[in-house]
């Protein structure tokens, strides 16, 4: 029984996905011109990543528009970008990573190639798990911030050296689709294909690594996991200690002893999982654990 | 009364967070945001 709700679950899940993708890649007409959306919808930002210039995007990418601020000229702080993503954090945490985010999509598509798996050793995997905030805290804070070229320039660091979600939504449809742009691609590009390569690569067999190692979203998102008005409730009464929970869970959260982790997409696999429904998403249950 | 004190927590850094956004605006952020998102970012797509 909870298996069918599992499965059931699990492919609303990828719908809501696929259907959030669409919709906020809806610019269908820049795939056949090799444009950019230039309307009003990208005063704001899409809740995922998803970079600004795919042919399709409406909307502008939350850590690229983030770093666009922080590298003006004029040194400021994002507080638009920073109030509306702490917004979004304080009121679901990270489910946008499990719901509405294309890459995170991508990310699990590729995971459900048959393969053998690996499973990282829990001491190495919880210590990478830290990177993505280092990503966080110095490729989208402090260096577009702090640095400054001889020109008084700065630079969205994060989308320039590491962002994968660009190079594949943008800069791999451009080069294909425009020949000025493919003609001036060089060594920047090619860096960025090869950790877009190593990203793709290692989906296959590591579920989300992107997500679980270096999206600086989604450590942005975690801050907020445990002050969210949106929480997940465990009834240690229900339970049986069966395991199923841990057993699903792919991002390697235990929801019995940690419903609320700072790794939970909130997902919600492991509700359908719990054949005694002793797990529940609700609206600032705090008298749970 | 205990049990509801985090919600009033989260509440309050939830006003902080739509006032932040608001302060922003108004001082034109918004403006830059559009600027690099119409625009086709170099930086991103790997040419810099």
């Amino acid at each position: 029984m909870a298996d069918n709700g599992l499965k059931k679950h699990k492919a609303v899940r990828k719908g809501v996905q696929a259907g959030w993708g669409i919709l906020s890649n809806g610019h269908f007409k820049g795939f056949l011109t090799a444009s950019i959306y230039k309307g009003p919808l990208k005063n704001f930002c899409v809740p995922g990543m998803n970079c600004y210039s795919c042919p399709g995007a409406l909307g502008a990418c939350p850590i690229g528009a983030m770093q666009s601020v922080f590298d003006a000229r004029k040194r400021k702080f994002s507080f638009y970008v920073v109030g509306y993503l702490s917004a979004i954090g304080l009121l679901v945490g990270r489910f946008v990573c499990g719901w509405l985010c294309l890459f995170g999509l991508i990310e699990e598509l590729l995971y459900m190639i048959p393969t053998p798996k690996i499973r990282i050793p829990e001491k190495i995997d919880k210590a990478l798990r830290y990177l993505k905030y280092v990503f966080l805290f110095l490729f989208v804070f402090a260096l577009p911030f702090f640095y400054r070229s001889s020109l008084g320039t700065g630079d969205p660091f994060f989308c320039k050296y590491i962002c994968p979600v660009g190079t594949l939504e943008a800069g791999l449809v451009l080069a294909i689709l425009d020949g000025s742009i493919r003609s001036v691609l060089g060594a920047l590009f090619r860096w960025k294909v090869a950790i877009l390569v190593g990203c793709v690569l290692a989906s296959i067999f590591i579920y989300r690594p992107f997500c679980k190692y270096v999206c600086p979203l989604g450590a942005f998102y975690s801050l907020f996991q445990k002050v969210s008005l949106l929480k997940m409730s465990f009834d240690q009464n229900a339970c049986v200690n069966c395991g199923a929970c841990a057993r699903t869970c792919k991002m390697n959260v235990n929801p019995m002893k940690n419903p609320n982790s700072t790794e939970c997409i909130r997902c919600g696999e492991c509700i359908k999982a719990c054949p005694k429904s002793a797990l529940k998403f609700g609206v600032a249950n705090n008298n749970t654990k | 009364m205990k049990k509801t004190l985090p919600n009033y927590v989260t509440l309050i850094l939830l006003l902080i967070a739509i006032a932040s956004c608001i302060f922003g605006i108004s001082r034109g952020e918004v403006k830059t945001v559009a600027k690099k998102a119409t625009n086709i970012c170099m930086e991103c797509i790997g040419i810099g």
